[in-house]
Parts: C-alpha cells; sequence; structure tokens
C-alpha cells in the first residue's frame, strides 16, 4: 500500500540567481550559478549527483528541448537527465521526479533545476506561442493572454460575492502591495520597490480589472535543489530541510466544459486536500507556518487562500484586510516577495519557491525571516482557470 | 410553385459617416462629397463572414439538411483560388452532398445567380438553393468609391412548396462595359470617368432592362408595387424611375445613405428590404446593375406573413454603432498599416490538415454531444465530461453556432494583438449545455455585464499574410435584435 512522500527525502542544498532582466546572462550563466551553489550549499560534489531533472516550461526562448542544456552547462558525466515540462508547474516537476528517484532507491543523490530565459522574446509577458495548447486549438480558442484569462477569474468572483470592482481591485491591490514590501527586502527579487495600493489601484489596465501590478514580474532566472534519500541527511547538513509531500493535480475537463464556477480553482483544491493528507496535516489554516503560492495575478492568490483552505470560501477579502497574510502576521505569504515581486521565470518558480521555504525553515532569511516555521508550503498553477496543473509542496524540519 | 421560400439580410454593426471620412481624405479633392452614413464591415468582417450572416438570418427555422445548393456572390472573396461557397456551407453546417459554386467578377452577379438557383430548381435540379450576396468593396483612400461603397449581405433560399414570392420571369442585358475593373493584381478598383459611368452605363442600362422585361411579359410599369434597382447615383437613381414612368412611391429606398453601394449584395439588399413590408399579390421588379444588368419580376404570396421574424435590413438598419475614427477604419480595411507590436507578428502556421480534420469543428461550431447522457461538449470530446456519465466513443455532432448563450465571466485584454483593442473575451455558458471561451465582438468592455444574453457569430480569427490564409471561427456577440 503507497503511503507517500513524507520524510522519505530531504533537501541538502539549494541556489537561486537572481530574478530579473538577465539581458547580458545567457540561460547556461544562470544554470551554472543556480547549480554550483546547491552544490557547494550541500558539501557535495558534482560527481556525487546520480541522475539530473531539468525544468523548462518556454524552451523556444533561449534554451531548447531535453535536459542537455542542464546537463552540458553543468558538464555533467553521462549522467541520467530529463527534462520535464508541466507549465507553471514545471520547477516543482523538476523536484519531484528527483525526490521520487531518490526515494525509490535508485539514487541517493540527485540534482533538480529549473530555468527560464524570458526576456530575449522582444516584447513584455509570456512568450506568443500559437500552437501552446496545440495546432487544434488554436484555431478556435479565443486571442488569449494569461492576464486576461486570470481577469476572469476575477470578473467572476467579484460578481459572484457581490464585491463592487472599485472594491475588489482594492482588496487585489492589498495582496500585490504586501508582495512588493516583502520583495523589497529580498536582494535576489525583480522587482524591489514598495508600491501603495493607490498606485495599484490607478496603474495602467491590462486586462479589465486588472492592472500593471496585479501581475506578476516576467523574468530570467535558475533555481536548483540537491536532494537525498532522508537517512542519509544528516551526514551533508545538521539543518536537511525533509519533504513532506509532493502533489499534483492536472485538469480533467470537467471544469473547462461542464460546470466550473471560475470563482476557485479546481486542481489546487485537490492537490491541497491530497497534500495535507499526505503531510499529516489537519487545519491547513493553523499547522501551515508560511507559504509561497502562485501569484501570476492577485486575484490567482486571492483564490489560492481558498482554495488551500487558508479562507473560508468567499471570505479571503476579511483576512487580506486584517493582515493575516503579512510577513508579520499569522500565516504569512509570499515572504520573498512571491512571483509579483520575485519574478517569474516560469521553469525555475516552484524551486525558488522551495528555496524561500528551505531558507526560512533554516532561519537563513534575514530581514525576512519568520518566527520558528515548521511547515512551509509552496503551490504552482500552470494554465488558465478552467484548464491547469497545480502543484503542492510541503517541506519541514 | 417556385419561388423564394425565404429572406435574410445582414448590415455590420458599424456605420462611417461620410462626413468623417471626407473630412479625412477630401482634401485631395478627387471625390465629390456624398450624402448620409454607410455600414462598414468590423476588423474581423469581410464578404465571407457576411454572407454567412445572412445565411444564417435567411435559414431561421428551416432545416439545414434540406438545402441542396449554395451559391456566393461577391467581387470580394478572399480567395482568389479557394471556393468561397464551400467555405460558407461548412460554416452554415450544410450536407457535403451539395453543390456549391462562385458567382463573381461582375457587381450583377447576385442577381445572377439567384436566376441561376431559380432556374436549378426549376429543372428539377435541386429543391432547395440558397443564394448568398456580399461584397465588401474597399476604395482607395480619396477615391469615390471610398465614400459610395458600403458593406452588407443578403441570402435568398428558392425552393418550391412555401413560396412566398414566386418567380415570374426575367430579362437580362450583357455589355462588356469597363466602368470599373480590378486585375489580378489591383488591391483597388481602377475607374473611368465618372460622368462616362453614371451617363452611358447606369442611366441606360437599367431603364433598357426594366423596358425589355416589360414589353416581354407585357407589363406595366404600374403593375409594380415596388420597383427595385442599386443606387450609385442618388440623383440618377431618382431620374431613371422617373424616365420608367413610375411614381417614386413604386421605387425602393436606396439605401445609398444608410449602407452604401454593396456591389453584388446591393439589389437584393433592397429586394429583402422590401419583401419585409410587402403584402400577397404585390408585383416586384428587381433590376441590377454591372456589366449589363439582370431583371426579375416576383409575386408575393399569402405566405409571405410566415416569413417576418428575420433581422434582414430592417432590424440590422436600427442596430448601429458609429465609427468617428477615420484612422479606425482604414486600419480596419489595411489601408493604414499600424503597429500591433512584437507579440502580433508571431503568428503561428495554420495546419490546413488539422483545418479539414476538424472543419466542423472550427467552421461550423459544431461539438459533441454524449449519447448516452445528452451532455454537449465544446470542443468536440471523445470521452464526456459529466463526471457521473464518462462515456466513450458515444459523441455525435451538436452545432453551437446556432445556440444562444450567456455571459459567464469575460475580460477585455489589452495585452493580446488586437486592431480593436482591448480584445475582448468570455466564458459562454449555451442553453441545453456546453461552454467554451470565445472572443466577443461588436461590443464595448464597458457595456457587459455577467450573465448578459449572447449568440454567436462567424469572423475572421486571424490572417496570416505570410502565409496567405484567413482563419475563421465563431465569436460571441451580443443580440442585435
Amino acid at each position: 500500500m503507497a503511503d507517500g512522500i513524507r520524510d522519505k527525502v530531504a533537501i541538502i542544498g539549494m541556489g537561486c540567481t537572481t530574478f530579473g532582466e538577465h539581458f547580458d546572462r545567457s540561460a547556461e550563466e544562470l544554470i551554472v550559478e543556480a547549480c554550483m551553489e546547491a552544490i557547494q550549499d550541500a558539501g557535495i560534489d558534482k560527481k556525487d549527483i546520480g541522475a539530473a531533472w531539468s525544468g523548462t516550461c518556454y524552451e523556444e526562448t533561449s534554451i531548447g528541448k531535453s535536459a542537455i542544456t542542464l546537463s552540458v552547462a553543468l558538464k555533467l558525466p553521462f549522467i541520467g537527465s530529463t527534462r520535464v515540462e508541466n507549465w507553471c508547474a514545471t520547477g516543482s516537476e523538476a523536484l519531484r521526479g528527483a525526490s521520487y528517484a531518490v526515494a525509490s532507491g535508485a539514487y541517493d543523490i540527485c540534482l533538480a533545476c529549473g530555468v527560464e530565459k524570458l526576456k530575449d522574446t522582444g516584447y513584455g509577458g509570456l512568450p506568443q506561442n500559437e500552437v501552446q495548447w496545440g495546432t487544434v486549438r488554436r484555431l478556435v480558442d479565443s486571442n488569449q493572454t494569461a492576464p486576461g484569462m486570470f481577469a476572469m477569474l476575477a470578473t467572476r468572483y467579484f460578481s459572484r460575492y457581490g464585491i463592487a470592482p472599485q472594491e475588489g481591485k482594492r482588496m487585489l491591490a492589498m495582496i500585490s502591495a504586501k508582495s512588493h514590501r516583502n520583495g523589497a527586502l529580498n536582494p535576489k527579487a525583480h522587482l524591489r520597490r514598495e508600491v501603495t495600493v493607490e498606485q495599484i489601484v490607478n496603474a495602467p489596465i491590462v486586462a479589465w480589472p486588472l492592472g500593471l501590478f496585479d501581475c506578476c514580474g516576467v523574468s530570467d532566472g535558475s533555481a536548483a535543489a540537491i536532494v537525498c534519500r532522508a537517512d542519509m541527511a544528516k551526514k551533508f547538513r545538521s539543518d536537511p530541510i525533509y519533504v513532506k509531500s509532493l502533489q499534483i493535480a492536472a485538469s480533467s475537463g470537467v471544469e473547462m466544459l461542464y460546470d466550473d464556477d471560475w470563482t476557485h480553482v479546481e486542481t489546487t483544491t485537490y492537490a491541497a486536500a491530497r497534500a495535507y493528507k499526505e503531510a499529516g496535516i489537519k487545519n491547513a489554516r493553523k499547522e501551515i507556518s508560511m507559504a509561497e503560492v502562485h501569484d501570476c495575478f492577485s486575484i490567482t492568490e486571492a483564490v489560492t487562500m481558498e482554495d488551500l483552505q487558508f479562507s473560508p470560501r468567499g471570505k479571503v477579502k476579511e483576512d487580506i484586510e486584517s493582515g493575516f497574510f503579512e510577513l508579520k502576521g499569522e500565516l504569512p505569504v509570499q515572504p520573498d516577495g512571491g512571483l509579483k515581486s520575485f519574478g517569474h521565470p516560469v521553469g525555475a518558480s516552484g524551486l525558488r519557491m522551495v528555496y524561500e521555504m528551505y531558507k526560512q525553515l533554516q532561519g537563513k532569511a534575514g530581514p525576512r525571516q519568520i518566527k520558528n516555521p515548521k511547515f512551509g508550503l509552496t503551490h504552482n498553477l500552470g494554465g488558465v482557470p478552467s484548464v491547469n496543473v497545480a502543484s503542492i509542496i510541503i517541506v519541514g524540519l | 410553385m417556385i419561388g423564394i421560400t425565404s429572406y435574410g439580410a445582414y448590415i455590420p454593426l458599424l456605420r462611417i459617416n461620410r462626413k468623417t471620412i471626407s473630412s479625412a481624405t477630401g482634401w485631395l479633392g478627387s471625390a465629390s462629397a456624398l450624402p448620409g452614413e454607410k455600414a462598414i464591415a468590423n476588423y474581423d468582417e469581410d464578404s465571407l463572414t457576411m454572407a454567412v450572416a445572412a445565411a444564417a438570418d435567411c435559414l431561421k427555422g428551416i432545416e439545414r439538411e434540406k438545402v441542396d445548393e449554395l451559391y456566393f456572390a461577391t467581387t470580394t472573396s478572399p480567395y482568389k483560388e479557394r471556393q468561397g461557397a464551400g467555405i460558407v456551407a461548412t460554416a452554415l453546417d450544410l450536407r457535403s452532398d451539395i453543390r456549391a459554386a462562385d458567382f463573381c467578377n461582375s457587381i450583377k452577379a447576385g442577381t445572377t445567380a439567384l436566376l441561376s438557383g431559380f432556374d436549378t430548381v426549376k429543372a428539377g435540379s435541386a429543391k432547395s438553393v440558397i443564394v448568398c450576396a456580399s461584397d465588401c468593396r474597399v476604395g482607395k483612400a480619396g477615391s469615390n468609391q471610398e465614400q459610395s461603397c458600403g458593406d452588407g449581405s443578403a441570402a435568398i433560399l428558392v425552393g418550391e412548396g412555401s413560396v412566398i414570392a414566386t418567380i415570374e420571369g426575367s430579362y437580362s442585358v450583357s455589355y462588356d462595359f469597363v466602368d470599373y475593373w480590378r486585375t489580378e493584381a489591383d488591391r483597388f478598383d481602377r475607374a473611368w470617368e465618372d460622368r462616362w459611368i453614371r451617363d452611358i452605363g447606369y442611366s441606360r442600362f437599367i431603364p433598357e432592362v426594366i423596358s425589355g422585361l416589360l414589353k416581354k411579359y407585357k407589363l406595366n410599369i404600374k403593375d409594380f408595387s415596388k420597383v427595385i434597382y442599386p443606387s450609385l447615383y442618388p440623383r440618377e437613381h431618382a431620374a431613371i424611375g422617373k424616365k420608367l414612368g413610375a411614381e417614386p412611391s413604386q421605387i425602393q429606398e436606396q439605401l445609398f445613405t444608410t449602407v452604401g453601394d454593396t456591389g453584388t449584395a446591393y439589389p437584393l439588399m433592397m429586394l429583402v428590404a422590401a419583401l419585409e413590408e410587402a403584402k400577397p399579390g404585390d408585383k416586384i421588379l428587381v433590376a441590377s446593375y454591372g456589366n449589363g444588368s439582370d431583371a426579375l419580376f416576383l409575386q408575393v404570396t399569402a405566405e409571405i406573413e410566415k416569413a417576418r421574424d428575420r433581422r434582414g435590413v430592417k432590424k440590422h438598419l436600427a442596430s448601429k454603432k458609429d465609427l468617428t475614427n477615420y484612422e479606425k477604419y482604414a486600419t480596419f480595411r489595411d489601408i493604414l498599416t499600424v503597429d500591433i507590436g512584437r507579440r502580433g507578428e508571431d503568428v503561428g502556421a495554420t495546419q490546413l490538415s488539422t483545418l479539414w480534420r476538424e472543419r466542423r469543428m472550427v467552421l461550423a461550431g459544431c461539438g459533441s454531444k454524449c449519447k448516452r447522457c445528452g451532455t454537449p461538449h465544446y470542443p468536440r470530446q471523445v470521452v464526456c465530461a459529466n463526471p457521473s456519465c464518462g462515456a466513450v466513443n458515444e459523441m455525435e455532432s451538436y452545432r453551437f453556432s446556432d445556440k444562444k448563450g450567456h455571459l459567464f465571466t469575460y475580460t477585455g485584454d489589452s495585452l493580446a494583438p488586437s486592431l480593436s483593442p482591448p480584445a475582448i473575451y468570455g466564458v459562454v455558458v449555451f442553453e441545453g449545455g456546453g461552454r467554451y471561451t470565445f472572443d466577443l465582438t461588436d461590443c464595448d468592455l464597458d457595456s457587459l455585464k455577467v450573465g448578459m444574453p449572447v449568440e454567436m457569430t462567424f469572423r475572421r480569427k486571424y490572417r496570416d499574410m505570410v502565409r496567405g490564409i484567413h482563419g475563421y471561427f465563431w465569436k460571441a456577440t451580443l443580440p442585435r435584435a
């Protein structure tokens, strides 16, 4: 009988580049920086790595297919290297692959790396890849972008819960303001400037009702992790971090085709329920110490708080307004600035989130340090609100 | 009894006042100022999409499986080789064992197609023929045509049985009169001297064809309750009526100051407008213009009362939006090349094998319906999405393009590349089940509300000028009437 991943795998080293517009740095340079930081943090040698997983979503921009970019960049000695891609959950998938490989007993030590070079498209936002949903969908899908698809979540959320647009925009602005405040404290973040609720509410509209500051940064960057079997972790360091849960939920099609309400995300809801079971968490609002969630847009963070059972359905506004998710609040969310402020190089983001949880749990988060954290949760959501893949990772002491 | 069994028309929502045009290009002094406004296709409309709209209006309440032939008359088919009628027929989800034909290269092709449809039914080759005439002619900036040409379409169903107007006879004249011409390489029409076209062509051919028809059937102009012919010159239009001995009340309103010269569609749109007001027993005479002329003589029957629920000309005329910005019009018609950004240049290739395989899903807007539980799906599925069903391979085709729905959620997207930003799209939930995200067109973001009723309209989704592809699909829009 399968009993999940809890406490079978430890993270013994992590690395993360600064995220941002690295017009002057190649994917190769970013990979090497993140992986060498992780390798040195773990105190291992490159030759100790049994297998590697590489996560890139938009391989057409600067990186290319397969894990060869990673293996060649690091000059890995002919080990098994695999590229994974699962939309914005790509980085989390890399960690999942490496963790399962270690947990299976096939390897002692594995590497997970995520990298993305989005700033080589020549325009803002994610790449306009017309066949990213396949050649059929391209013929029938609306002229859509990520902000637009998530904006429809806000339109519906406001309508369902009777929130006037300006009131709703204010609620969302408080989410972004919080993330900017946290990100301003983070030397590795992409957008390190505090912004006021007024600035956010009055910013140009990208996709109604979402404005510029409701959207996350689109960045270049890389992050990496070294994992090993839990029973050997203490050989490498005194403060390894243990994997408590790794969950993925992909859309079943029911949401898009049958009956989604567009005020929550079904995959996150399923993945969260399974993750809490796997990690042995009964009351997420009380037991989760901190979270890095997929705030690709402010509204995504809002509904995610409900999908993760942090706030009751339709009630996230109360928790936002009371400061529940602030760095000094009861359940800090996006302590490193989130996608909003830290930036979002898609394939690296999942590992970047775990990087922050890892540093927080080790007490190394500097001015952003959260007091005595026990469980850290990361969440990715890739795709659009009605068709997507959600990942949840829980790590702890 | 053979004749017209149904009719429909389409006039785009957008209108532009001719003063808006003359204030932008009048400084050239090359065109005479014309009165009124004209109807203009939106950026995502062309003669094909408008033909589909008129045909859908015409086929309201009529079983599409019973249509045997489709004729498409136009001088502005987006393709020189790729049949327009085939695209229109596929979009209408007609049977594949039909005859489809394009009638092109002369603005009288609309009446020629109608006469051919009539002759086909009369000969017994088909029981039901739909004739679509549609034009979207673009005049060169500053030209007469820029002011005179309007966009619109009409569709006439010809058949047996419940005929609303019998076709009693016809008379045609054909001349190689080179008033306007466009070679394969030309983007815009060329024209000979306007006075010559007016006095030697327009003012002669129409009286000639009408007199010929009267003589052939031993009729008098006074026998007709309405006499219809297009207006290329508003003043001469009235003079022709006078010359023929018709009272002003007999002359069908010319639509020139409201729609403009819609080419092949023009006489048929006027015919639709006449049928909307016609009474049983009325005799109607309709003549076209263009390299000669065709004239038809029709008689309205008591069945006309059963065909009153069309949007036709009247309702489409009443539903309009003024485009006050000439530059936007010039952009929509590709006269002005604008920067839609690097993002907009990343146009993916169209896999024509994919389009062929999914033609019903893409062009006809058909999804699938589960034969076991009745759940409709768009796009088509193999496995039923109803969690309590899950049937595999038990689907039948299900047409969404003629279903009504409501707007479940929406946005106006300023990042998405569009010639008419913001790109508006939303989730449509259909009456009877099924839901998908569709582009919205012909609407303003500010006017939208969650829960609003919407319907589907066939539009050009994209143009890939590098590969010569016009991509079509269905968009959601607010009902016009």
